[in-house]
């Protein structure tokens, strides 16, 4: 909501300069985006005269004009196709910095004329995107004046947000009120009386809904001028709507502009002779459709709310004007609505049609029910003021809704919510100044004004008060600490993903974060792309689907660096996946990616993604949250996204724990990825929860005083054995003794059979009590033999 | 004696050892003259012999330490390496700014006794907006432009949520006051341009309590940014602003100074916004099962990778997303650099 400096001191007697304003009108919740002060960003143009304008000598299309400056007569070479004698422009000396086309401005020589100057456009002094020529001023303004003044951009702008309940602010006499509200001067308010009816109006109105829908427009009024003359706006008018960054158009329609930005009351103005007929406010018809002022045609739904007379429907009610029935130059007659929408259907109306405008923008905020009447008869007085003509008696269907209500309201209120004590009397000269009306003492019974139908309940009156009073002045105060020293305040759950995340970063990897959305296209590589999983209005047709699994905006991101020419990536993310479309089918999971053959390095000892290093990222990461991940099983194995051969899930039930291996080369080449990749996905939710514990005192650790000692074997076995078999076998053979078993070769070739390898295993045993007897340890030997044999096949190599 | 120091290796000192102590050597034959002499000059010779011998021995062992420590030095001077030479696979792993920010949020509330809840990203419009008093075709629903999910097949209808304050819901459902919560989490919103991105973060803030008030709000705000900002004072305003779910609702802004292309936070005389928050609205506090007779609370949100951007001088939001693997590593905080509020927040 922009408004002007002077605009408001229509409204608002007061002596405050911009800044002040600004600061009281954020201070009290209308918070100022930016004050926009062309006369200080101006100085430098100021108004000339073209003395001449003869043809350049080398150039068609360029004139040079001799332009008195009021200081001297200067030559300028000029592009413009309106440049001619006579013109009064806006010049600008060498020297000036041009703030419309970014440069400053210099003595040039133009196809060989020299040129001390310029005759600006609107654009380059950044009032409109207008280029086509020089600016031409209309009045009788002294050579030499500053050109804000003469462009009446003499004051500043102001650009205030408004939050969008307070629809009582969307006018300069709205932020006036809240302003004299807050004491910065007196509110001004302009008398409004009815404007004398010359004859009776030939259009009716009409309310025409079925039961029930009433709602949807209870008020509607309107009258018929005749006898007029539209032409462009004077100039004071022109001026306030530019300041407000509204384009003036033609008296008619600027004035309904005037009066909707000055005190909130959207008008419509259509040309009589246009209409056909009588004029109802009724819902649209099924397959109804309009061409609207924007020259775009809609197609309306029985629940939006139309203007019409007998022929068809002429406005979007609350919305928008028909392009049809407005009003133009050449309007003599005119036909003046003014109505009351209901801002929840106005809001889906303009939603359902993509329309964004000005009275959609105050309807669905809610005006002031009582100003329907007094706002079209300001206008009336306006028109009639300008454009001559006579006005018809008002035609009024339905009434103003009952918009009174009380609200009981204790002012110690203010104190329980605010933390600060004010006397009752304060309290209630802040409500007074705000336009409420109250009853009794101690406890009020609070009434808002008609224009703020956002006030409901006690919690908004305190806010009332507390805004006006001035937040600055609430005292911060301690709260109590319920203890000394802080808990813990994380559950699990949090707890591991934090360790997940520290433990996989140490590896070596980077942690991004990726959007949730990824291309359906990827998304279906990964067991996603449903209907359940799809956005309904993505914000483009690449990030459509939910991610069902963060592997693909790890690969996306991985193909984005190598394209970049960093072809080794590691990168893991801890983040969501999705299982579904409902609330609550998520899983937390953490999962990184190896791409690219690593760096070389002089000592060959380099990790390349493979399903190996991929186990290890997996288990690290599984073992720093979970104290079971090294004796955890693993199967052969994983999601279809891995290599089929050279993969593996971690699992203690059917659920997984955690998926690793290389990537399926398929998917691979479909993410353009260079190199080998070796992924792993762990499932943070799946892991079981640690056992509660009273204590966290640990058993006695028992280290033995005996030596171990340790004992080599080579198993030939079948291919098909696994490590794991003949590992759990040895382990087993003795199970108080064997203290750990690590497989350290595996061997295929000359010396072994085809179809079969060698495992060799490295068997460390832990005497308990005693050391054990040469016999003893070969009895040991002899059992780890026969029962690794018992168990894979395998016999000892010899 | 001069044989021995003369000896230039562990070889020539043994020849000179069994010249002088061998079998035949030189003061073994001397030894064995004691045999052929009369008591008293065994007496007289005997002692001094045996002295010549066990000089001689000593002499030839220290010679040996000498020389083998003297071969040990030639060795070593051989096994030189390249110290300069990389070692290893140097892991430069690294932890993006958001999770860090977010562990330095959870550091700081956690010594005001806020735990950390969580909530699903997939909600319910009931949740997202109407038990957050934002009933259909509220004008604030335009400022939370929301991702919808296509109808599920039960019909239901959901959408990625626009802010944490779902979670306020959630819990104030689950659980009876007294509540203090903070909820970090990824939000959403159909926005993309320079300084939005259709994902990003916050951390809403909730207390519920039978004495809570504006000045409680006020003063929760002021220690997080000094201790945030890592700064003994800052400066802070509260402004009026709206949210449907807070009544009052105030913006956040903190004292910071612009001048020289930078933003420096505790001085000067700009502001910055940096959060929302406001009591919580009593009409949310009732659909949510708690007597806003008796209790009242408020609430406040941050954005996650703003509070990131601020500190850590991070000048665009949209490559927070991206992964460009320079950018995790220029911004991002070593695997180790775990916030504390005992140590620092951050290295």
């Amino acid at each position: 909501m922009k408004f002007s400096v002077s605009w408001l001191k229509e409204h608002l007697d007061t002596t405050a300069d911009a800044a002040a304003i600004a600061d009281a009108a954020t201070n009290i919740g209308l918070e100022v985006e930016s004050i926009d002060d062309k006369s200080a960003t101006l100085t430098a143009f100021t108004v000339a005269r073209v003395v001449s304008a003869e043809p350049h000598p080398n150039a068609d299309r360029l004139r040079v004009c001799r332009v008195d400056t009021g200081k001297d007569i200067v030559q300028v070479v000029c592009g413009a196709p309106n440049a001619r004698a006579g013109l009064i422009g806006i010049f600008a000396p060498p020297g000036t910095w041009i703030p419309g086309s970014g440069f400053a401005l210099k003595v040039a020589t133009i196809r060989g004329v020299e040129s001390r100057g310029m005759l600006c456009s609107e654009r380059e002094l950044q009032l409109s995107d207008e280029h086509e020529g020089i600016i031409e001023l209309g009045g009788d303004f002294a050579l030499g004046t500053p050109a804000a003044a003469a462009l009446g951009l003499g004051d500043a702008v102001i650009d205030v947000a408004i939050t969008p309940n307070r629809g009582d602010c969307t006018s300069v006499h709205g932020i006036a009120r809240d302003l004299a509200a807050a004491r910065l001067g007196a509110l001004k308010t302009r008398p409004v009386s009815a404007v004398p009816g010359k004859f009776e109006s030939p259009i009716r109105v009409s309310l025409d809904f079925p039961a029930g829908k009433e709602s949807a427009c209870p008020l509607f009024a309107g009258r018929v001028i005749r006898g007029l003359r539209n032409r462009p706006s004077p100039e004071w008018l022109q001026q306030r709507l530019k300041s407000a960054g509204l384009r003036p158009i033609s008296v008619l329609v600027d004035v309904t502009n005037y009066v909707s930005h000055g005190w909130g009351r959207p008008l419509h103005a259509f040309d009589a002779a246009k209409l056909r007929g009588h004029m109802r406010a009724r819902l649209a018809r099924e397959g109804e459709k309009i061409l609207a002022l924007d020259g775009k045609e809609y197609a309306l739904d029985p629940e939006m709310t139309v203007i019409a007379d007998d022929a068809a429907a002429r406005s979007i009610g609350g919305v928008m004007g028909g392009e049809d029935s407005g009003c133009t130059e050449s309007t003599t007659e005119m036909f003046l609505e003014s109505a009351l929408f209901d801002p929840v259907r106005t809001a889906r109306t303009g939603r359902m049609l993509g329309i964004v405008s000005d009275a959609r923008y105050r309807f669905e905020r809610g005006v002031d029910p009582e100003f329907v009447i007094p706002g079209l008869e300001l206008a009336t007085q306006l028109i009639l003021e300008i454009c001559g003509g006579e006005a018809s008696a008002l035609r009024v269907a339905g009434r103003v809704p009952e918009w009174r209500r009380h609200v009981r309201f204790d002012p110690s209120d203010v104190n329980r919510l605010g933390g600060f004590h004010l006397p009752d009397e304060e309290i209630a000269a802040i409500l007074l100044r705000l336009g409420f009306e109250l009853r009794g003492r101690g406890p009020f019974d609070a009434m808002p004004p008609s224009w703020r139908a956002d006030v409901h309940d006690k919690a908004d009156l305190v806010e009332e008060v507390v805004r006006i009073y001035g937040l600055d002045k609430v005292p911060a105060a301690a709260m109590s600490r319920p203890y000394a020293i802080a808990r813990p305040v994380t559950t699990e759950p949090q707890r591991r993903a934090s360790l997940a995340r520290r433990a996989v970063a140490a590896r070596g990897f980077a942690e991004g974060v990726h959007y949730s959305f990824i291309p359906r296209a990827h998304a279906s590589m990964f067991g996603g792309g449903d209907e359940a999983r799809q956005l309904e209005n993505p914000i483009s047709a690449d990030l459509d689907s939910l991610r069902p699994s963060l592997i693909p905006s790890l690969l996306a991101a991985a193909a984005r660096n190598q394209a970049r020419g960093l072809m080794q990536v590691r990168l893991f993310e801890l983040g969501v996946q999705f299982e579904s479309g409902h609330p609550g089918a998520q899983a937390n999971v953490a999962a990184g990616i190896r791409a690219g053959e690593p760096p070389r390095h002089w000592t060959k000892s380099v990790i390349r993604p493979d399903a190996f290093a991929a186990k290890a990222d997996a288990l690290a990461a599984l073992d720093a949250v979970w104290a079971g991940a090294r004796s955890a099983p693993v199967k052969a194995g994983a999601a279809h996204w891995y290599h089929p051969g050279r993969s593996g899930t971690i699992a203690t039930g059917p659920k997984p724990l955690a998926w690793f291996g290389e990537l399926h080369p398929s998917i691979a080449s479909g993410f353009d990825l260079k190199g080998p990749v070796s992924l792993f996905e762990v499932f943070l939710d799946a892991i079981p929860a640690s056992k509660a514990r009273s204590s966290k005192s640990r058993p006695k650790l028992e280290a033995s005083d005996l030596m171990p000692l340790t004992r080599d074997f080579a198993f030939v076995v079948g291919a098909d054995v696994t490590a794991d078999q003949v590992v759990r076998a040895a382990r087993s053979a003795e199970r108080k003794l064997i203290e750990s078993v690590e497989l350290f070769d595996v061997y295929q070739g000359s010396g072994v059979a085809e179809g079969k390898k060698s495992l060799a295993i490295a068997v460390t045993i832990q005497p308990r009590e005693r050391t054990l007897t040469e016999a003893e340890i070969e009895g040991i030997a002899q059992k780890i033999v026969s029962t690794v044999a018992k168990a894979t096949g395998g016999v000892l190599r010899s | 004696m001069q044989q021995i120091a003369a000896a230039g290796d562990s070889r020539a000192l043994e020849d000179v050892r069994v010249g002088a102590l061998g079998k035949k050597g030189s003061i073994a034959e001397l030894l064995k003259t004691l045999g052929g002499m009369t008591p008293e000059q065994r007496k007289t010779q005997g002692p001094l012999f045996n002295g010549l011998r066990d000089r001689a021995a000593d002499a030839i062992a220290a010679r040996k330490r000498e020389l083998e420590g003297e071969a040990l030095e030639a060795r070593l001077m051989t096994e030189r390496v390249d110290v300069t030479l990389p070692a290893p696979e140097a892991a430069e792993g690294s932890v993006h700014p958001v999770s860090h920010v977010r562990d330095e949020l959870i550091a700081i509330f956690a010594d005001l006794d806020f735990k950390v809840a969580e909530g699903p990203d997939v909600e319910t419009d009931e949740y997202n907006f109407s038990k957050l008093n934002i009933p259909p075709e509220h004008p604030a629903r335009q400022m939370h432009d929301t991702f919808y999910l296509k109808p599920q097949s039960d019909s239901t209808r959901t959408l990625l949520r626009t802010h944490t304050s779902p979670v306020q819901v959630r819990t104030m459902l689950a659980q009876k006051p007294p509540i203090r919560i903070i909820a970090p989490g990824r939000t959403y919103r159909r926005d993309y341009d320079a300084t939005h991105s259709p994902m990003f973060h916050q951390v809403e803030g909730l207390v519920v309590d039978s004495e809570t008030h504006l000045g409680h709000l006020k003063w929760i705000l002021e220690e997080f940014c000094k201790a945030y900002f890592e700064l003994p004072a800052i400066g802070m305003r509260l402004r009026p602003s709206y949210f449907p779910f807070t009544e009052p609702s105030v913006e956040v802004d903190i004292q910071c100074d612009r001048s020289g292309g930078q933003i420096r936070f505790g001085e000067g005389r700009d502001w910055m916004e940096i959060a929302g928050a406001g009591m919580v609205h009593p009409r949310v506090l009732e659909m949510c099962g708690v007597d806003p007779e008796y209790y009242h609370g408020f609430a406040f949100g941050f954005g996650i990778d703003r509070l990131a951007m601020l500190k850590y001088g991070i000048p665009d939001l949209r490559p927070f997303f991206e992964s460009d693997l320079r950018w995790l590593r220029h911004y991002g905080f070593a695997a180790l650099d775990i916030a504390a509020l005992h140590e620092s927040l951050s290295q």
